[in-house]
């Protein structure tokens, strides 16, 4: 598995003087190497970035109900199920009969599908996450240079329902929160790109230079711990750089962006909404407030990477007044023999495609340069089963969102013919310039993007 | 992990012992000799950090956030600390608490009793001052006297902070922040030094043992006792261990280590995340929620250290406390003044017993129904510490749901599993205990019929039939793995990683003291932390930390 560098360019050193010299910015280089030389400018004449993210979704379809079956590329149609992606369709790429081989390994219902996805390598026990999900992979590429190298979201009220790791412990915490993701967007840490009376904080520089002592003073330590603790302590460090980076950011005026607006502040009741945050009302919701700060955040360049979970894994949405939640009705709802499928476990299915569209708008509805933030995006979404009832992880449903600015070409339903999911990963990182040859392991490895959509 | 002591090998013990217990210590074997595991570093729970915080600043010092919470590992959240690494986003939180906590420290309402010195103009920096400040506060918070080199490190950043910001108390919060982001303070380590006993061989050093006692006695920081009893040599010698750990099982502290470990052990952070319908149960709210974990520690406490009874105890116990909140479930009646009160269930009243807790029965149920499986399967995983495989990923359920079937209860429904062989060897272990506790609805609240047919709580714990939830608990108490359950996860909670094969006959060995001292818990406790087994640590090579580190979350 190819892994980039993920050290941040060091300021370290500059900033640290900056204390005693007195200087008050530092010029930080863009992060543009993997930015399209093609594309278009932001008002201050840099290029428009592509951004990465992933949108998630549990329980899979109802097969033969989301879209309509092909033997080779064409044309993506959806049927009942994805009803409401039809108004975004040109923004989208259905990827079928893209397979997640075990290798013998037990199938760990709910987990070995959307493991073996994204991070290239399917657990051998439950719970394990045996390598990086790739969406850390890209954000180490192309997070520099944002305030935050990757955001994590998700709306079931549960910090630990999201899908992005670095290995089985090193999982971080997702929001759940609107009214804390908007302070930790565009809280007074927030410096806004269009107004003009940018003054550096000084207690940020004070931040600065006391992590940095904090950083000097830790070094020793590293001597003392075993590997496995050094590594640990390695990633403290590099959460240290990062809160630097941040820091450093802050002491700088942000580039005019006219595509930045500050979005207004969710209401205070959101925040108990985490509380009992799985009526399906309340997860819609959630995830329409989350997405609207998200959107913002990423045109105002507060990250580049994001991961946004709608429901989770074992899908605990459920209706109000009602026993069973959406994963429990996939598996014991009886199948409505005219219908030819359970119809409340389809229900559950439709919302979330419903809460698909939904997101897609938002970005779409976001002006960027002379195209939306959506021309500018690719995002990866997927879930961890194709048919829930039976857990099965072959032809697991996999879509992209957005133009890439312009890298790709969508509309399309590519079908895989039992190719390894990885490719639709590998094919991501790609394109988001990670000079990678290869990706994932055994039966999931793969060298062949999928260059059906490639421009 | 061993599980079971034979029962006879327990009932001798306990008999020869008798009578004798301020000399308990002179039955039995000696304890078996323990290698221990190379040294490592814990990452605080976020219990654990919020002790520390309020045992160092005082309670009074508000903490708003939470730190990333950790992967249950072997059945418990503290042996996750071992593996947790510090993400960005969780070192965002961590700082964001630092900075908040530094501040209330040294405003106006703290500073004279936490700073408790100042220069007169408070523009100017104070040198002799922060010194005092950092170098008392430091060895609370990294658990160990600063280095000249630290405290240096420490008064130089306020010292500039001071002057970028033009504060005295400013510079102070700057620099204090600083330290509640370092792992010093934020790991728990395991600092060793040659072992002068053992020719080539490691102990941990005074403070690394203060710090190992303080966080599983106490779950929280050494005070300050503590730390001069590390100081002064004395934790490396018998006597001065003895002391400070009768001092440490005696102190009012104790009861925030109970409370630790049983909400760990029974996986009480769930109620972070539990969800109820607040249409089909409009009396279960956050209150409940938080009074429900609050009683079941409350009852774990009383039973445990209050009264000293016997461990197993706790699962015929009629006694609990009650709030306001919980009395809406359990219908009882409470006096509104908002404080907890003492609460005996009358003698025919069906809940007996920690199991029967709002903690146990709706902690472990559906958002909407009860759920006999998934309560079966917690009473044999988080009390009798026997792991109940996943159910196969290719079950077809819907026979369960059927509409058109004559089945009303969860007894009639889940007596379909039994014709599903690839089902039945699970459902034989866990349906029997939860069916147990089918009284109690997925709130927790009781019922008597379900669609209309009045529910059969009947049930048994391998072979030994029951009738009610008192019968379970009566079951549970005289059961060998249940006892032997809390000794493996607490042995394993205070080491702070899955003990290994060759610790078993410790283990063992501990168990049949626990058996022989009454199944005291404190008496557990003190045969744990008495043992050599509790500090012992191997020397690292290059293979034993990897493979150590490999643990099934």
């Amino acid at each position: 598995m190819s892994l980039l560098i993920k050290r941040q360019i060091a300021r370290r050193s500059i900033l640290r003087g900056m204390l005693g010299g007195g200087a008050l910015t530092v010029a930080l280089p863009l992060f543009d190497c993997f930015l399209d030389d093609h594309g278009e400018a932001l008002a201050s004449g840099a290029p428009i970035p592509v951004r990465f993210g992933t949108w998630y979704w549990g329980m899979g379809h109802t097969p033969g109900y989301a879209v309509k079956e092909r033997t080779s590329v064409g044309p993506v149609e959806f049927l009942e199920e994805c009803k409401p992606l039809n108004a975004h369709r040109d923004y989208i790429n259905y990827f079928g009969g893209f397979n997640t081989p075990l290798d013998g390994r037990s199938n760990y219902p709910h987990e070995s599908g959307w493991i073996g996805s994204r991070s290239g390598a399917v657990p051998s026990r439950s719970g394990e996450i045996p390598a990086p999900t790739f969406d850390l992979l890209i954000a180490d590429a192309v997070g520099g240079g944002t305030r935050f190298r990757n955001i994590d979201l998700t709306s079931m009220g549960n910090p630990r329902e999201t899908y992005t790791a670095r290995n089985t412990f090193s999982r971080a915490a997702a929001e759940t929160s609107p009214v804390a993701f908007y302070a930790r967007m565009f809280g007074p840490e927030f410096a806004d790109p269009n107004k003009g009376d940018f003054k550096p904080d000084p207690r940020v520089m004070v931040r600065k230079s006391v992590l940095s002592g904090i950083q000097d003073e830790s070094q020793q330590l590293i001597k003392s711990l075993g590997a496995v603790d050094q590594q640990r302590l390695d990633e403290y460090f590099t959460s240290i750089r990062q809160l630097e980076g941040q820091l450093a950011l802050q002491l700088e005026k942000p580039p005019a962006n006219d595509a930045c607006r500050v979005p207004p502040a969710p209401p205070e009741n959101a925040v108990e909404r985490q509380a009992f945050a799985v009526e399906i009302d309340t997860v819609m919701a959630t995830h329409k407030i989350l997405t609207d700060i998200l959107v913002m955040a990423v045109a105002c360049n507060q990250t580049r990477v994001f991961n946004m979970v709608y429901n989770d894994n074992f899908s605990r949405v459920r209706r109000k007044g009602e026993t069973y939640t959406h994963h429990v009705l996939t598996h014991e709802e009886q199948a409505d023999p005219k219908l030819g499928y359970q119809p409340t476990a389809f229900w559950f299915n439709c919302k979330s495609m419903e809460a698909c569209a939904t997101f897609l708008e938002s970005f779409k509805n976001v002006r960027e340069g002379a195209g939306t933030l959506l021309d500018n995006m690719l995002m990866f979404a997927n879930s961890e089963t194709s048919f829930a009832r039976i857990h099965s992880v072959d032809n697991i449903p996999v879509m992209t969102f957005g133009k890439a600015g312009g890298r790709i070409k969508t509309g399309l339903h590519v079908v895989g013919n039992g190719d390894p999911v990885t490719r639709v990963g590998f094919t991501c990182m790609r394109v988001m310039g990670m000079p990678i040859e290869s990706w994932g392991v055994n039966s999931l490895r793969t060298t062949k993007p999928i260059s059906e959509i490639l421009v | 992990m061993s599980r079971n002591v034979p029962r006879t090998d327990v009932v001798m013990r306990a008999l020869a012992c008798l009578g004798v217990a301020a000399l308990l210590t002179a039955c039995g074997p000696e304890a078996p000799k323990v290698t221990g595991a190379p040294p490592d570093m814990r990452r605080l729970t976020d219990e654990q950090y919020r002790n520390s915080i309020a045992d160092v600043f005082g309670a009074s010092i508000k903490i708003g956030g939470k730190l990333d919470p950790l992967i249950r590992t072997g059945g418990l959240i503290a042996l996750g600390a071992r593996s947790a690494p510090i993400t960005p986003s969780g070192l965002e939180m961590i700082d964001q608490l630092g900075r908040s906590i530094a501040g209330q420290v040294v405003d106006a309402a703290h500073r004279d009793i936490l700073v408790g010195c100042g220069p007169a103009d408070s523009k100017t920096f104070d040198d002799a001052c922060a010194t005092q400040f950092f170098a008392r506060t430091g060895r609370m918070l990294y658990r160990r006297p600063l280095s000249d080199t630290e405290l240096k490190a420490r008064v130089s950043a306020a010292r500039a902070a001071t002057e970028n910001l033009g504060d005295f108390y400013a510079g102070l919060s700057a620099s204090l922040s600083g330290m509640l982001v370092s792992p010093n303070f934020l790991f728990v380590i395991d600092s060793t030094e040659p072992d002068p006993a053992n020719a080539g061989a490691l102990r941990l050093d005074a403070f690394a043992k203060a710090s190992r006692l303080s966080f599983f006695l106490w779950d929280t920081t050494p005070d300050d006792e503590l730390l001069a009893a590390a100081e002064a040599g004395a934790l490396n010698k018998s006597d001065g261990l003895k002391k400070q750990i009768d001092r440490m099982l005696s102190s009012a502290r104790l009861d925030g280590g109970v409370r630790g470990f049983f909400a760990d052990a029974l996986a009480l952070d769930k109620f972070d995340t539990l969800e109820k319908d607040s249409v089909i149960y409009p009396a279960f709210n956050l209150s409940v929620s938080e009074d429900a974990r609050e009683q079941t520690l409350r009852t774990i406490s009383d039973v445990l250290v209050a009264r000293g009874e016997d461990y197993r105890n706790l699962f015929t116990t009629r006694h609990t406390y009650m709030s306001a909140a919980l009395a809406r479930i359990y219908r009882v009646h409470v006096p509104k003044t908002g404080q907890w009160v003492s609460y005996e269930y009358p003698a025919d009243d069906p809940r007996v017993g920690i199991q029967s807790q709002i903690s146990f029965t709706a902690l472990h149920s559906h958002p909407g129904r009860s759920s006999p499986t998934i309560r079966g399967k917690a009473v044999r995983e988080l009390l009798l510490c026997q792991k109940i495989p996943d159910p196969p990923a290719d079950v077809d359920f819907t026979k369960f749901n059927d509409p058109n079937s004559p089945m009303k209860t969860a007894r009639d429904r889940l007596s379909a599993h039994t014709e599903q062989p690839a089902c039945a060897g699970c459902h034989k272990l866990t349906d029997p205990l939860g069916l147990g506790m089918e009284k109690f609805d997925g709130a927790g609240q009781l019922r008597i019929v379900e669609q209309d047919v009045p529910i059969d709580p009947t049930g048994d714990l391998d072979g030994k039939k029951f009738t009610d939830t008192a019968g379970l608990g009566k079951e549970l108490h005289d059961n060998a793995a249940a006892a032997a359950c809390v000794v493996n996860q607490l042995y394993a909670y205070g080491i702070g990683r899955v003990p290994s094969k060759p610790e078993q006959p410790m283990i063992a060995y501990l168990q049949e003291r626990f058996a022989a001292d009454g199944y005291k818990y404190t008496a557990l406790l003190k045969n744990i932390v008495q043992s050599d087994a509790f500090f012992a640590v191997s020397p690292r090579t290059p293979t034993t930390a990897s493979a150590q580190r490999e643990m099934t979350p």
